[in-house]
């Protein structure tokens, strides 16, 4: 229980486990330390963006499906214009074209009445002539009387 | 009766004598047999017993938290690395609760000083006469096995504090600032004998408060540990008394065992505490 130089000893040592202690031992351990409290701020934020981010979506996407929708219905509408639009031009189409069809009918018949008449004319004054000269027994000059045919004829 | 008062009393002297290595009296240089031969060898002499011990438990801590420094992750720590953790958490919170000002030696000074004086202080625990008897069946004369019972190891440590309570008084200050604190307080410069001798006490005993406090506790724990021992070994014999004593002495150390696991933790932190804030002390400008 003497002091002694152990004293000097002991203080040496006490210095040196200090300096080692802090160099060797509380630096890297506190640095662990620190990168784990930056580390669990990072995630800490990264959740917190996360949400955000997440929240911001969900709105966009509901955006998007309102407008998809409004897109869809305004199609739809627009498919169901056009297609009574087509099938009323389409009706329309089909009478101008059977309208057409029936005045190249009549105008087919009408010419063929014309031409059934013209034929008949044109039968009618030699069959007059003919009747005409069996009742007369005689030739008729067709010549001399070609005036009077050609009356009948247009009266015909 | 007188011969059983002089063996308990050889005992108590047994185990109060360090293992002192130095020039012996007739001028060669060895360990000393007797306690009057340590005496004789003056001031340039070293007890082995405190050197071995106290570095032995400085290395082991020390290797201990080397071995989970090189190793420490930042992600999920494990074993280990948990507990150091947890240590340095919570030395450095109560640095931070005493100390003010900004300087990065001071949490690593009181890791060191906590965890040293805490296990020198925990090998009161041991049963104090295995490690003796068992080094003196080699020959060993003395070995104490808590160095924070030399006070040369308690006055070591509180040195190494008290220089840098000066360095850092002196850094912050300015000599002259330093100084001043000394001499120009509290009665103002006409009173400056004054001053400087209650200033200068009050320095002083700063390292001998932290030092005598420390050695104070656990010569004391240390000596009722030997006191208790005692009652065993007064051995001699089946009889009702040797049997009581021996019975009291298993209750008496474990009783006493279990509240110096409080003293030892408590004697650990106090000088920590303490020697955080005299460095804070030292850093204060107005004070």
């Amino acid at each position: 229980m003497n002091i002694n130089a152990t004293l000097l000893a002991q203080t040496i040592m006490f210095a040196l486990f200090v300096w080692f202690s802090m160099k060797f031992v509380w630096t890297p351990i506190v640095a662990a330390l620190d990168a784990r409290k930056k580390q669990i701020a990072d995630g800490l934020a990264d959740a917190e963006r996360a949400k955000l981010d997440l929240e911001l979506a969900a709105k966009r996407s509901a955006e998007i499906l309102r407008e998809a929708k409004a897109k869809a219905g305004d199609i739809i509408a627009n498919g169901e214009k056009r297609g009574s639009e087509i099938v009323e031009e389409a009706k329309n189409q089909a009478k101008v074209e059977g309208d057409r069809i029936v005045a190249g009918a009549k105008a087919e018949i009408d010419q063929e009445v014309f031409r059934a008449k013209e034929q008949l004319r044109t039968q009618v004054s030699s069959i007059a002539l003919a009747g005409a000269s069996k009742i007369l027994g005689r030739e008729i000059d067709p010549k001399a009387h070609n005036d009077l045919l050609d009356k009948l004829v247009a009266e015909i | 009766m007188s011969s059983e008062a002089h063996t308990s009393a050889e005992y108590i002297h047994h185990h109060l004598q360090n293992l002192t290595y130095g020039q012996l009296s007739d001028g060669t240089w060895g360990v000393a047999h007797t306690a009057e031969q340590a005496k004789e060898m003056g001031f340039w002499a070293l007890n082995l017993d405190t050197l071995i011990m106290s570095f032995l438990l400085g290395a082991a801590f020390l290797w201990m938290f080397r071995s989970v420094a090189k190793s420490v992750v930042a992600g999920t720590p494990s074993g280990l690395q948990n507990f150091c953790e947890w240590a340095i958490e919570f030395i450095d919170s109560s640095v931070r609760g005493s100390f003010t000002a900004k300087n990065n030696m001071v949490a690593p000074l009181a890791l060191t000083i906590f965890f040293w004086v805490f296990s020198m202080n925990l090998m009161d625990l041991l049963p104090i006469d295995y490690i003796p008897l068992l080094l003196g069946s080699f020959g060993v004369p003395f070995f104490k096995v808590v160095p924070s019972t030399d006070p040369n190891a308690t006055f070591g440590m509180a040195i190494g504090v008290f220089l840098l309570v000066l360095y850092y008084s002196v850094k912050m200050k300015g000599l002259g600032g330093f100084v001043g604190e000394l001499t120009l307080q509290p009665f103002g410069k006409w009173g400056m004998p004054v001053n400087f001798l209650l200033e200068g006490v009050n320095l002083i005993a700063k390292p001998i408060s932290l030092a005598l406090r420390l050695f104070g506790n656990m010569y004391a724990g240390e000596m009722i540990f030997i006191l208790i021992a005692l009652m065993g070994g007064a051995w001699a014999g089946f009889s009702a008394t040797n049997v009581t004593l021996f019975g009291s002495q298993i209750l008496l150390s474990l009783g006493w065992g279990i509240f110096h696991i409080l003293i030892v933790t408590l004697q650990a932190f106090i000088f920590m505490t303490l020697t955080v804030v005299y460095l804070d002390m030292a850093h204060q400008e107005h004070h």
